[in-house]
């Protein structure tokens, strides 16, 4: 219980520190860099070092790749339901997560590394 | 445009908007533990590249820009989804920077953590730079050719006009 409070916590932090630099910067497109920065990774990451090893966190590593070639796709795909599409913000980020999931899932039993 | 630091926007924001945010990334980085723990970190290192936090930041983007037309009298929809539109562009580009994140990591992570991270980190931030400001580049250079095309265009009558007139 403590581990998912000091990652709850660090994750928090983290994430808000990302968000407030991302308010900060101007243009907005440019700001946007910082909507996909690696701060739960950086958190998840560090504590997963500590307590698994370089192994186990390698592994992680190598699984983030599928996620972050699924949230390119999702990016894409909520600016062209915003600009296309005259979705709602709302609306098109979280039913998009769906894509997310099924390309992040889909790509990792294309590679192997889901079985 | 430069980038640049502009502290006026935090007047948009309120502080609730700050404490979702805490309690989303923290959440999110919670759940990622649940997951490796349980389904084996193949799955879990998924999980963190989830866009969790971009579903709020876009949220919240629209909404201060429609709240800001609003009060000037307008009616804003159309600006706030081109902001977070504009805010999900950046996030595919940051998204390549992600990528180099996770690659510079699993390659270093086996020899050095701590250099890991630093690796990752400056991966992270050269391709995101280095994407964002092709983006610029090649938009600015479709805006220019898209100008330089309507004015032909606009030229184009004139010169026919003043040729019929010459005959």
């Amino acid at each position: 219980m403590t581990e998912y409070l000091v990652r709850f916590l660090i994750g928090g932090v983290a994430v808000s520190a990302f968000a407030l630099l991302g308010d900060l910067l101007r243009p907005t497109s440019f700001a946007g860099l910082f909507g996909a920065a690696p701060s739960v990774a950086l958190a998840s990451l560090g504590l997963a070092v500590i307590n698994h090893g370089a192994p186990n966190t390698a592994t992680q590593a190598l699984a983030m790749i599928a996620g972050a070639v699924a949230l390119f796709c999702y990016s894409i795909l909520v600016c062209r339901l915003l600009i296309r599409g005259r979705w709602s913000a709302l609306s098109a980020t979280l039913t998009c997560l769906l894509v997310w999931l099924a390309v992040a899932v889909g790509l990792s039993f294309a590679t192997g590394q889901l079985t | 445009m430069t980038p640049s630091l502009s502290f006026a926007s935090l007047k948009d924001s309120r502080w609730h908007e700050y404490v979702m945010r805490f309690v989303l990334g923290g959440l999110v980085t919670a759940l990622t533990g649940v997951i490796s723990n349980h389904l084996g970190p193949a799955i879990g290192g998924l999980f963190l590249a989830l866009p969790a936090i971009f579903c709020a930041s876009a949220t919240l983007i629209e909404k201060h820009e429609i709240r800001r037309k609003r009060e000037a009298g307008l009616d804003g929809r159309r600006r706030g989804r081109q902001a977070a539109a504009l805010d999900a562009a950046g996030a595919a580009l940051g998204s390549l920077g992600m990528l180099a994140f996770a690659v510079c990591f699993a390659i270093v992570v086996q020899k050095h953590a701590a250099l890991a991270f630093a690796a990752a980190f400056i991966a992270w931030a050269a391709v995101s730079l280095m994407a964002w400001w092709a983006w610029r580049r090649m938009r600015a250079g479709q805006r220019q050719s898209r100008v330089s095309q309507r004015r032909a265009k606009a030229r184009a009558p004139h010169r026919a006009q003043a040729v019929r007139s010459d005959r």
